[in-house]
């Protein structure tokens, strides 16, 4: 073995392995349910799952899936598809993905396992609205809805009231559709489990404060499948607990996710799925690396607003105020405490065609933060899961004349 | 010591050859399907002109969409850094550079080292380009070249609120079918695309004094509304199309 083959696979995560394996059995589980007597809950990423798992119903997540297409570089096809049935091509990527792919059981792993309910949190979007009554109606089974009423500017108590009370009604709906009581011990356990699976996810990403960073984004996007899917479970835990002791090891050695770190990015907005690889590899070429995302971190940002004493009550206001359900300017100010945080020389926006939420205010953002931080920002178009909106070209411009622009920066 | 750099874009390449910051010889010609022929072809010509053999050639940047074809290229750089370092070499005033071409619409910021500080493109969407005009000029059936004059002779501005090409298009049919003058509509398209590209100006943060490049650059009619818009005048380098291909012999020199 050379030095650089050696150098490649000291850089490469071992844990990789391990997660691959999991995610395989949960979706072993998951599609041999009715097999085995398990109830199945298609869920949104943003959705309260944890009285799903203390129920013992299994969790399956659209997007997580449309995450695996898009990656697959099977969007596209489905995209067509669901178009050619009549939505528009302004829908949301992943909404059109599992639309199409649940009447064909396409994608990567044949389509997702029928679910026994469906539950939808509206505090990531609108559209997961429409998208979950079309399932619904399309599977005739029950759907929850739990609606998470905006904080433009704060979370009155009246709103902290209003989603309480929808938890309680969560639970009924839970209780009847699974035909079983609803354990309230349990429940305790997996919220606990929950914080402390979060807990250690931010710390995985907080490795990357150090110089250089034992991981990029690229990485934080693939690791991210445990703490969306399986939250609440002993399993995330220990695989973060796994993960995190690789990560402190890499510190300890020295050992950087990219070459000769030069520049310290911040990513905002949902990954290019089906980019990933080449988009490291491009900002690896020219010593950046990707220290961060408000993605993946979403996941754990609501920590301070939890209590795993009382986990129920806390989850109103931990569901309610996550990024993508605030306004402007608190998710300014999110971006800048990040930049701070990881010590980022620039903030790198992907403009999500799809993911309007998500693209609506980059602009404001990315104002406010040149002002705030002198930190220049990149704007790359495209979208998670529909090839067809990237442009190779157009992007590599851009991106190597930002990296030129940063590297003069730093020589004048 | 002779540099040359080579702006191979998606419609035309240019090269420019230069000796010591003064130009020497610049030179344009149609990129077609192979970029690296077209790239070569240029840059024969500007040397010709310049009276340079290659072997007299110190060092080659190449730059534009086409910029990793090049095989001469010692350097490979973006058009943005290439056209700020253009425009600092021939115009070192400039803060702000505004460069409208065929496909796509940029705006640079520099510093006073001429150094990019920020700079925001429009890539996606027609509007806002040249090829805005290009459908607009098929519409109304009239020569894109004489789009400039035209609308000089324009007695007010026709209203036209749409920003996207596809509609606007619609809309400018309709305004012909109400029976309005020419002259007014083409102005009303000037009008439109100049609030755009200042829309772009402004989200960067403009600095006077302003340059104009890329070959929009030529019509006085795009330029007299987005002077307006902006409350300053314009500026257009006589390089306008090459300055690109300028910047990277400039790039050129200094790696
Ligand atoms: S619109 Fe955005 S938040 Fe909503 S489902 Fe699509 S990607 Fe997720």
């Amino acid at each position: 073995m050379n030095a650089r083959t050696d150098e490649k696979e000291r850089k490469k995560i071992k844990a990789v392995k391990k997660m691959k394996e999991i995610m395989t059995f949960y979706y072993i589980d998951a599609k041999t349910a009715s097999e085995t007597g398990k109830k199945v809950a298609w869920i949104t990423s943003g959705g309260p799952v944890e009285p799903l798992i203390a129920m013992d119903v299994i969790p399956v997540y659209p997007e997580n899936h449309g995450a695996m297409i898009g990656a697959a570089k099977m969007g596209v096809e489905l995209c067509e598809k669901a178009e050619a049935m009549g939505y528009s091509g302004d829908l949301c990527s992943y909404a059109r993905s599992d639309i199409a792919c649940a009447t064909v059981n396409g994608g990567p792993i044949g389509g997702l396992p029928r679910p026994d309910m469906l539950v939808c949190c509206n505090n990531i979007c609108g559209t997961v609205l429409k998208w979950y009554e079309i399932q619904a109606r399309y599977f005739n089974c029950p759907l929850f809805i739990l609606d998470t009423p905006f904080c433009h500017t704060s979370f009155s108590a009246e709103a902290k009231r209003y989603v309480r009370r929808q938890i309680d009604e969560y639970i009924t709906f839970l209780e009847d559709v699974c035909k079983k009581p609803f354990d309230r011990d349990r429940m305790a356990e997996v919220g606990r489990l929950s914080i402390e699976g979060q807990r250690l996810w931010q710390a995985v990403l907080d490795t990357t404060i150090n110089r250089p960073a034992p991981m990029t984004a690229f990485d934080a996007f693939f690791h991210l499948a445990l703490i969306v899917t399986l939250r609440g479970t002993q399993q995330a835990v220990d695989y973060y607990r796994l993960l995190l002791d690789e990560m402190n090891e890499r510190v300890r050695e020295g050992v950087g996710a990219v070459d000769e770190e030069k520049y310290r990015l911040l990513w905002d907005n949902l990954p290019i799925w089906y980019r990933t690889k080449w988009l490291s590899d491009k900002f690896a070429a020219h010593g950046a690396c990707l220290v961060a995302d408000t993605y993946t971190s979403a996941w754990c940002s609501s920590l301070k607003y939890m209590n795993e004493d009382d986990f129920l009550e806390s989850m109103a206001e931990g569901y309610t105020r996550i990024y993508l359900n605030i306004g402007v300017d608190e998710m300014a100010r999110t971006v800048i405490a990040m930049i701070d945080k990881y010590g980022a020389d620039g903030l790198v926006m992907h403009s999500n065609r799809s993911c309007k939420p998500y693209s609506l205010g980059q602009y404001d953002i990315r104002s406010i933060v040149e002002r705030e931080r002198g930190v220049p920002t990149l704007i790359i178009e495209a979208d998670m899961c529909d090839e067809r909106n990237f442009a190779e070209a157009q992007i590599e411009g851009r991106i190597d004349a930002f990296m030129e622009m940063m590297a003069a920066k730093g020589s004048a | 010591m002779i540099t040359a750099g080579v702006d191979i874009g998606s419609i035309t390449a240019k090269a420019a050859v230069l000796k010591e910051g003064e130009v020497l010889a610049v030179s344009v010609g149609f990129t077609g399907y192979n970029a690296a022929q077209a790239g070569m072809k240029v840059l024969a010509e500007a040397l010709a002109e310049a009276g340079v053999a290659m072997e007299g050639v110190d060092a080659v940047a190449a730059t534009g969409y086409g910029r990793r074809s090049l095989p001469v290229a010692g350097t490979i750089v973006t058009e943005i850094t290439c056209h700020a370092a253009g425009v600092h070499l021939l115009h070192p005033r400039i803060r702000t550079l505004v460069d409208i071409g065929g496909q796509d619409s940029k705006a640079i910021l520099m510093g006073d080292d001429g150094k990019v500080k920020n700079f925001v493109m429009n890539d996606k969407c027609a509007a806002g380009t040249g090829r805005f005009l290009e459908v607009m000029a098929r519409a109304l059936e009239v020569d894109l070249d004489s789009f400039g004059e035209l609308s000089q002779r324009a007695e007010r501005a026709a209203r036209i609120s749409n920003l996207c090409t596809v509609f606007a298009e619609s809309e400018v049919i309709s305004l012909i079918a109400a029976g309005e003058e020419r002259e007014n509509i083409i102005a009303g398209i000037h009008e439109a695309i100049g609030s755009r590209v200042f829309a772009m100006i402004n989200r960067l943060g403009y600095k006077e004094p302003i340059m104009m490049t890329g070959g929009v650059a030529k019509n006085k009619g795009v330029v007299a509304a987005l002077e307006r818009q902006l409350g300053c005048p314009i500026e257009i380098s006589p390089y306008a199309q090459c300055m690109g291909a300028i910047g990277a012999a400039v790039v050129a020199r200094e790696k």
